[in-house]
């Protein structure tokens, strides 16, 4: 099979009578989708993974971008993605690997809830007059409270409470490593969540010295490759995240290649440079749920008990019940990470059939830790695949505590969810190290972009919870009867346990 | 809307139902004649020890029978009867109240501290769940609730409710929008020694039932009310938080409130709100609780339902409505408005 065999992805075409033939393309695609041939700009459109960088840096608007230029015969099975898909697994015979999250045109569940509002019978509350509380408290709850009477007739509270993680609003940035994404962008998001009150994953790389004035905002990870870790790591960060698995590609571990692991990745790491980091698909110590509670146990020991530990896990089918093991292990968070979470790089295979959609999966653990009575024991968090406000909201009506969003906080940093994380030439500066990459992207100013985001969310779910005449965002979890579901079948409503639009 | 008004003589001395039905008619603009409803402490005091179970039947043939073996079961009746009514032009009678003057037998339940109360609590949850024509609508010791769909009049005279005696009252007169005008969807809603009366939307009844169910209560009657007396039951009495701290539990202080208390209330209030935060309850609501030892009258925390308290004497009232309270009382020593969230709280010595 020769090269030209395969149609184009994308065709791009300048605008000949708008290019001022000012280079910007030229220098700004890593990918060499435009090149100088004499003094004339030649597109190879090939190239292009459409990230859109040449499109927003061009003055005159001049160039434009197409996808699938060439038809296929249709074919409702045979797609053109399952056609291309062979023609270069019989040519490399190879996974394939692809970035970003599930690509499979499946309906999304967030989509077809829709949210209630007040009309007559209760007032809707105006978050500009009215205070509106999104506070939430990350960790732990006893599920009694113990008092004794002082002499002089005093309540005095008997219990003590676990270490909690105060959040002012329920909106987190999950795990992106250093590595998988360059130290400006982790900057970036850093200071995005300092200023917003909230918290961000340091994913399983390590802690940049750079990152140190931010550490009581980050939650550092433990994965299967224990990258980074040590006991400094474990003291800087404000709560641990033992990471199972990764909503993208669950059940199979991690591999960060060897170009990407530059002099400052290694450090951080704590590997050779230039070595490739894989993290192998278990924890080598964690062969069973009471290996679990061993490793939680001595993660909290290591931190003298004063801060929370979270568990991750990949939304699969068995997640409800093993959050409920989770919750059992002395965890104080499970993370629930959705088939549609984002990542680097992932075996496409995975990526687009593994896994359950997080509105499912947050669903059933929620009602399974109630059903055990330990749903005050362990704090849950939603993630993967969440776009706006709105599936904020829904996804704790469905009954999470907070959520962490990934590839929201990456696209208002920029990315155009172009899906070729795994090449490491982000033209945004994002999921690259090539230093004049990085470079790019300016800290300071992607981080008042992250932080209008998460301000703006913040916002709307204030919003959308004050028109369902609810003030506090404790009354919106698991709320479910605030949801109800359009077009979605009676076995998913059961699960989801949401009446449908009408009832 | 709905109208609400209770009472309670903090000495103990009785009222008779004569006045309060009068008060509760004066806020008939707040009903429709939908649903009303009394509920009486000290309604029965020759069997003060039984647990008094009011039922609502269906018809007598089919179900009581199944009603009686599950009780006999559990313990023993020590005294039955139908409830007696008058008929009333405008009432249409579609059940049979029946009262149970009822004895568990503790020795049937092991492994809790409240056997007695425990049997009760179960056997309310399996008849109105799976006991289809029968409806316990009150379970408490020498606690009588009489409601129906109507008027407030046509109802107490249904029930002739002047020939009750009690030290405490609650009565509510109901406008429906949740559910039908049923009678099991009138309050006050009961619960062994619980009663509540309630106007307004519980705009957190979803999380608020998923938590309450996740402690083995189960709500039956359609409404977001019964959740009041189940959360009330399991804050007081199974997690034994004093009134005060049960009704801060549910219309908590907002969080900068806390923030800028005395670090040991700080500790407290944080610690309410993190353990009891699914139990809190949102949305417009005026609410009084009622146990033996007296009443609490709160609104949520932003008093978006009316709520009003006044005394005389011994008396203490609570009420949507002054005009209904001085229609019980025209003078009285102290009328005033609660704040948000705040507890109105009258025991009896
Ligand atoms: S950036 Fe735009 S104007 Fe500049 S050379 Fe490229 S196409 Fe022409
Ligand atoms: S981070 Fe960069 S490479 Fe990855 S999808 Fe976004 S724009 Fe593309």
């Amino acid at each position: 099979m020769v090269l030209g065999s395969v149609p184009l992805k994308y065709k791009v075409t300048i605008d000949r009578a708008r290019c001022m033939e000012c280079g910007r393309c030229v220098e700004n695609c890593p990918y060499g989708t435009f090149r100088w041939e004499g003094d004339q700009i030649t597109v190879h459109s090939r190239n292009c993974t459409a990230c859109h960088r040449c499109i927003a840096m061009c003055p005159r608007d001049a160039i434009s971008l197409e996808e699938r230029p060439v038809d296929y015969r249709s074919h409702p099975l045979w797609t053109a993605e399952a056609r291309e898909a062979i023609f270069n697994q019989a040519r490399t015979g190879r996974v394939i690997l692809a970035g970003m999250g599930n690509a499979q045109p499946l309906p999304s569940i967030f989509d077809r809830l829709l949210l209630d509002a007040c009309q007559v019978t209760n007032p809707s509350i105006d978050p500009l007059r009215e205070p509106m509380e999104l506070r939430t408290y990350i960790g732990k709850k006893p599920r009694k409270l113990e008092f004794s009477r002082t002499e002089a007739g005093d309540v005095e509270l008997e219990t003590t409470l676990a270490p909690n993680l105060m959040l002012e609003t329920p909106i987190m940035i999950g795990h992106m490593s250093y590595g998988a994404i360059s130290l400006n962008a982790q900057l970036a998001l850093a200071r995005a969540v300092h200023q917003t009150g909230t918290f961000m994953g340091t994913g399983e790389g390590g802690m940049h010295p750079d990152l140190y004035p931010y550490q009581d905002r980050l939650i550092v990870q433990v994965a299967s490759g224990r990258f980074g870790v040590g006991i400094d790591y474990l003291e800087r960060g404000a709560a641990v995240e033992i990471k199972i698995g990764q909503g993208a590609k669950p059940g199979i571990g991690g591999h960060l290649p060897g170009e990407k692991v530059c002099a400052d990745v290694s450090c951080t790491r704590m590997i050779p440079l230039g070595s490739d980091a894989i993290s192998p698909a278990p924890h080598h110590d964690i062969y069973s749920i009471e290996d679990l509670a061993q490793l939680v146990h001595s993660l909290k020991e290591a931190t003298e008990w004063k801060k929370p530990v979270f568990v991750k896990i990949a939304a699969v089918h068995n997640a409800a019940a093993i959050a409920a093991g989770i919750a059992r292990s002395g965890a104080d968070a499970v993370v629930v990470d959705g088939f549609r979470g984002g990542t680097g790089a992932a075996p496409k295979v995975f990526r687009d059939h593994v896994g359950i959609p997080i509105e499912a999966a947050v669903s059933a653990v929620d009602a399974k830790l109630r059903d055990q009575g330990v749903r005050n024991e362990i704090s849950v968090i939603a993630s993967g695949g969440i776009r706006n406000a709105a599936d904020v909201t829904k996804a704790i009506a469905l009954g999470a505590d907070a959520i962490y969003i990934g590839t929201a906080a990456l696209v208002a940093m920029g990315c155009r969810v172009c899906g070729n994380c795994y090449r490491g030439l982000c033209p945004w500066g994002i999921a690259t190290q090539r230093p004049d990459l990085v470079a790019r992207l300016d800290p300071e100013k992607e981080a008042v972009h992250v932080a209008n985001l998460i301000k703006a969310w913040t916002m709307e779910v204030s919003e959308l919870m004050g028109a369902a005449g609810i003030n506090a965002i404790e009354s919106l979890r698991g709320n479910r009867d605030r949801l109800r579901g359009y077009m979605l079948d009676e076995g998913m409503l059961e699960v989801l346990d949401v009446m449908p639009a009408g009832a | 809307m709905c109208g609400i008004i209770s009472v309670v003589d903090r000495s103990g001395a009785v009222m008779d139902g004569a006045r309060i039905k009068d008060a509760l008619a004066m806020m008939n603009e707040r009903g429709s004649g939908e649903g009303a409803g009394y509920a009486v402490y000290g309604a029965y005091p020759e069997y003060a020890d039984c647990y008094a179970l009011h039922v609502f039947f269906d018809n007598i043939i089919e179900t009581k029978s199944s009603l009686d073996t599950l009780l006999e079961t559990w313990g023993e009746i020590v005294h039955e009867e139908e409830i007696p009514t008058y008929e009333q032009p405008h009432l249409k009678k579609v059940h049979t109240p029946w009262r149970y003057f009822f004895r568990p037998d503790p020795s049937l339940m092991t492994g809790t501290p409240s056997p007695e109360e425990d049997i009760v609590t179960y056997l309310v949850m399996k008849v109105n769940t799976a006991v289809p024509g029968a409806l316990i609508y009150s379970s408490g010791k020498n606690i009588g609730v009489f409601k129906a769909a109507g008027w407030p009049e046509e109802v107490a005279d249904f029930y002739r409710i002047q020939d009750y005696e009690g030290y405490i009252w609650l009565a509510h007169n109901r406008y429906p929008t949740n559910t039908r005008g049923w009678w099991g969807g009138a309050h006050p809603f009961n619960l062994l020694d619980w009663s509540v009366i309630h106007n307004g939307e519980i705009t957190s009844y979803g999380t608020n039932r998923r938590y309450i169910e996740s402690f083995g209560y189960k709500c039956t009657m359609f409404t977001d009310t019964e959740v009041v007396a189940y959360l009330v039951d399991l804050l007081a009495r199974r997690h034994g938080l004093d009134k005060t701290l049960a009704v801060r539990a549910l219309a908590p202080p907002f969080w900068d409130e806390i923030d800028r208390m005395p670090p040991r209330e700080e500790h407290l209030y944080r610690a309410l709100r993190l353990t009891y935060g699914p139990a809190m309850m949102n949305g417009p609501f005026a609410i009084v609780v009622a146990n033996r030892d007296g009443i609490v009258g709160f609104t949520d925390r932003i008093k978006l339902r009316p709520l009003v308290a006044a005394e005389e004497g011994d008396r203490l009232y609570i009420s949507s409505e002054e005009a209904a309270i001085r229609r019980m009382a025209p003078d009285l020593d102290r009328v005033w408005m609660p704040g948000a969230g705040e507890p109105v709280i009258g025991r009896v010595r």
